[in-house]
């Protein structure tokens, strides 16, 4: 790979076991930077990362539903009679189960 | 403490997400709405005790998931859902040419059209139920790994393993998609 030499601090296989760490945010500002200035100057790692990243937008895209009218209503039902019965028993249903 | 009177109108806009992480979870329309149905009763009894000025969207989702625990798992669990073999990192990018140009030539954008809705729901659905919750609330719904540790109740570490393990199976599983099409070379 030629990016193997790019960056001394860090190498190609180092930065791909981290792509997820990083595309998630979940790294110390140091690691990130690292990974940062090795991707600036590896274009198969950055190639890699880009791609990775279009799996999850993939994902958060495409794995969407519309609620039906039915649960809507369902659940306004549900949570009303909720609030009646408690009105009724004089009280709040505060720590209810959860 | 939080107000029931304001429940209906706080909750509303999470109602879409709900439903569709219900949905990946159940796999089933029935269920998903039923699960739905019962997190949202929980929540509005369980509304004095949240705490305003918190992450409500969390907290809905540890309803929704421990409700999905106690209520649908242990009647329809599959045993067989426990394990999932490890996949290489990369799995889909290698094979798509990955790193030897292929994938270059079109932006990445492109290089992923071929998959449709149902196929990236399938998969999903196809992973055993851990790793399909780890994936579901970091990908789909954007928690962080904390976040995430505190809905499900599990350590940080193991929210790692799962995803980055669920991911990886996730890849492979849209891979035999493609392969199934004749889309994708099956190497």
């Amino acid at each position: 790979m030629n990016g193997e030499k790019n960056d001394a601090s860090i190498n190609c296989r180092e930065v791909l076991h981290r792509v997820y760490h990083f595309l998630d945010g979940e790294l110390t500002p140091e690691r990130r930077d690292q990974i940062a200035r090795h991707l600036d100057r590896c274009s198969p790692c950055l190639e890699a990362f880009g791609f990775e990243n279009e799996i999850r937008r993939l994902v958060a895209d495409r794995c969407r539903d519309q609620v039906p009218d039915e649960l809507r209503t369902r659940i306004a039902a549900v949570i009303d009679h909720e609030h009646k019965q408690s009105s009724k028993a004089g009280g709040i249903a505060e720590g209810a189960e959860r | 403490m939080a107000d029931q009177a304001t429940f209906a109108e706080d909750t509303t806009d999470f109602m879409a997400s709900l439903y569709t992480a219900a949905l990946r979870m159940t796999r089933n329309p029935s269920d998903a709405q039923d699960l739905v149905q019962e997190t949202y009763l929980k929540a509005y009894r369980g509304y004095g005790g949240f705490e305003v000025g918190t992450n409500l969207k969390a907290w809905l989702y540890r309803i929704l998931t421990n409700t999905f625990i106690n209520s649908y798992r242990s009647r329809k669990r599959h045993p067989e859902e426990t394990e999932l073999d490890d996949v290489e990192e990369l799995y889909l990018f290698r094979r798509m040419g990955g790193r030897d140009g292929a994938i270059g030539r079109s932006a990445e954008d492109e290089a992923l059209d071929w998959i449709t809705d149902d196929e990236v729901k399938s998969a999903l659905e196809s992973l055993p139920e851990n790793f399909r919750m780890a994936v579901l609330l970091a990908d789909v719904e954007g928690f962080s790994y904390k976040e995430i540790a505190d809905i499900t109740d599990v350590p940080i570490g193991t929210v790692m393993s799962r995803l980055h393990r669920g991911r990886r199976a996730l890849e492979k599983a849209l891979h035999d998609f493609g392969v199934a099409r004749g889309l994708v070379a099956a190497h």
